[in-house]
């Protein structure tokens, strides 16, 4: 015990003192005298800069001398019809999102029931919609009173099959299906690369199937379905610009339209690849912490968000100050 | 060697000491009903024929240890017990109530996913490798049979879940979740989570098996606790000092049957058959 007090005893008294000491003191409280080494030297590094940064200006002159009015861009940006096209895309991406992540937990679970009739309905929904273009589906759902003049649910519900066929209604549909295929695969790898044992644990509680699903499986399943669900949605911000076959106005129908009538057709590319970009940061961002407020519990400490990396990182920047 | 059973359902009194158990396995004479009673038991996992007939009886507030070599079908067994596994063939009940199925005059009906968790709630169940829920908490953990289950109160049962982990010792634990607990703290997390259940009967599988042998001896103090408390308990384990000492009835099983059973210093100390001998010459 007294020895294990003496070896500690100089490091202790080391470190409140290390502050305190004059400059260039720090080095003195290690115990050992650290290797000066030459290091090596990285002259492909260098190359590579030169030959990046070159081929960079060479790009920005070719741009600069391209027939683009860069200012077009500029003002068209904010342009009210552009906004709401964005908008439109956000609108038309999120719902079909969720309806694709509801469709996945759904088949996913009927896919791994033990009942065969669900089994095979889910199994014959993926190949479907996941065998066939998700353009295609969208033009087979926009052009579907060419086969049914009108929508029938017996009982319910009755109207013309063009009324309800809304351009919104059959991009959602076919965006929404075709995800929904997916997901139920991304899903079910989730719920599959849970510890059985886990379901073993609630079960000897007393849960029921569904619950312990619900309250066990499906929790822990996000950590691995998120990543790529969030794959999916940015994917899905992009594909939805297919939409516009079906007449319904999101981001790159918008700018093409202007585009084409005020001839800035690459401008109004520029226009839209902008908004593409900004969207698919923004919700790259919100990943991170959605994957971070699920990762509780998985690892020993959370891993840091950019802020908090930031601000260890000026305190690290600024400690050594003090000790020099 | 008087029945376990039948003095303990003439004294009402539950300060009783237990009754050092007749050899378990032995028919019990007794009115009282057994907590599980096996009669039997066969399980087969497709062609593999793994329980071949097991008998035996657990009277209330008995400590009944199984051992036997890997393989031999214990945990088989102590999943059949709480409906882990369907059995085969034979009859087996747990206070009295058929397990696996319902009877009506001389047809058996199998249960539906509902009943069957109905009847686990009454039996806690400790694993070899804890199982607990790594996204939950150690409190949460201890929470969520009550909450989720029992339809406690969520302050009702952060209470009991908080006095439970006191009880094994983790009260300073609560807020922890598994992947930061040592195994013994995780195990005892797990015990907490079963007894917040307030089940009848115990199962361990291994409890200790798993661990590093400094961190056994808490999980065994926190069973010992309970089994002078009074809680029924099978454990399946190689910890052969904890069952002369806690244990009132010693199963040997190999190959899917009861070998041998008694009391454990008896059959520790004096084994009756070569098989028993041949185990007990390895692991003591
Ligand atoms: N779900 C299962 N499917 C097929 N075989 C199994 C299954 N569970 C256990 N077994 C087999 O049953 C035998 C007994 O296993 P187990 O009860 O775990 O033995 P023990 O706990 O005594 O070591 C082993 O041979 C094992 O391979
Ligand atoms: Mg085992």
């Amino acid at each position: 015990m007294s020895e294990t007090s003496a070896g500690r005893a100089p490091e202790d008294a080391a470190g409140p003192a290390a502050p305190a000491g004059p400059p260039g003191a720090p080095a003195a409280t290690l115990p050992y005298e650290a290797i000066r080494a030459i290091p090596v030297r990285h002259y492909g590094r260098w190359a590579a800069a030169v030959v990046v940064v070159a081929l960079l200006g060479a790009l920005a002159y070719g741009f600069s001398q391209g027939k683009i009015i860069w200012n077009t861009v500029g003002t068209k940006l904010f342009d009210h019809t552009v906004v709401t096209g964005v908008w439109h895309t956000v609108l038309i991406s999120v719902c079909a999102m969720a309806m694709g992540l509801v469709l996945g937990v759904l088949f996913a679970v009927m896919r791994l029931s033990k009942n065969p009739v669900t089994g095979a309905v889910a199994w014959a929904y993926i190949w479907f919609f996941r065998g066939t273009p998700v353009y295609v589906q969208l033009l087979m759902w926009f052009n579907l009173s060419l086969i049914f003049q009108t929508i029938n649910l017996m009982p319910f519900y009755k109207n013309d099959t063009v009324a309800v066929m809304t351009p919104f209604v059959a991009a959602l549909l076919g965006l929404g299906l075709n995800e929904g295929a997916y997901m139920a695969e991304i899903v079910r790898a989730g719920i599959q690369s849970v510890d059985p044992g886990q379901t073993e644990a609630a079960h000897a509680l007393g849960m029921t199937g569904a619950k312990t699903m619900r309250r066990i499986v499906l929790p822990q399943a996000m950590r691995v379905i998120i990543p790529p669900t969030g794959n999916e949605f940015i994917n899905m911000l992009k594909t939805s610009s297919l939409v516009s076959v079906v007449q319904y106005s999101e981001l790159l129908r918008a700018t093409s339209d202007i585009g084409i009538s005020s001839n800035a057709i690459m401008e109004m590319y520029f226009v839209a690849s902008v908004w593409y970009l900004v969207l698919t940061s923004v919700f790259s961002v919100g990943q991170f912490y959605l994957e971070r407020r699920f990762a509780r519990g998985s690892q020993r400490s959370l891993p840091q968000t950019p802020w908090q990396k930031v601000r260890t990182n000026l305190t690290t920047l600024r400690r050594p100050k003090v000790a020099r | 060697m008087s029945t376990p059973s039948l003095d303990k359902s003439s004294s009402p009194e539950p300060r009783e000491p237990r009754p050092a158990s007749g050899p378990a396995g032995s028919p019990s004479g007794g009115g009282v009903e057994p907590m599980v009673r096996a009669e039997s038991v066969h399980k087969s996992f497709g062609a593999a024929h793994i329980l071949k007939g097991i008998d035996l009886q657990v009277a209330p507030r008995e400590v009944c240890c199984l051992i036997g070599p890997s393989g031999s079908g214990k945990s088989t067994f102590l999943r059949c017990i709480n409906h882990l596994e369907q059995i085969n063939a034979g009859r087996l009940w747990v206070d009295g109530v058929l397990i696996g199925y319902r009877q009506h005059g001389d047809k058996l009906y199998e249960l539906r996913d509902r009943e069957v968790a109905a009847t686990r709630r009454d039996i806690g169940m400790v694993f070899q490798r804890f199982n607990l829920f790594p996204h939950m908490t150690a409190l949460e953990n201890v929470m969520e049979g009550p909450v989720q289950v029992k339809r406690e109160s969520r302050a009702a049962a952060r209470e009991r879940a908080g006095a439970l982990l006191e009880r094994v010792g983790l009260a300073d634990k609560a807020g922890s979740y598994p992947s930061q607990l040592s195994g013994g703290q995780q195990q005892r997390v797990a015990i907490a989570r079963a007894l917040a259940m307030e089940p009848k009967l115990m199962l361990f599988d291994e409890p200790t098996s798993a661990l590093d042998p400094e961190l056994v001896g808490d999980v065994l103090d926190v069973m010992r606790g309970l089994a002078e408390d009074g809680m029924t308990m099978i454990v399946v384990t190689h910890e052969m000092g904890f069952a002369r000492e806690v244990g009132d009835s010693l199963v040997f099983m190999d190959d899917g049957v009861v070998v041998e059973s008694g009391r454990p210093r008896e059959v520790l100390a004096d084994p009756q058959h070569e098989r028993t001998r041949a185990f007990l010459s390895k692991v003591l």
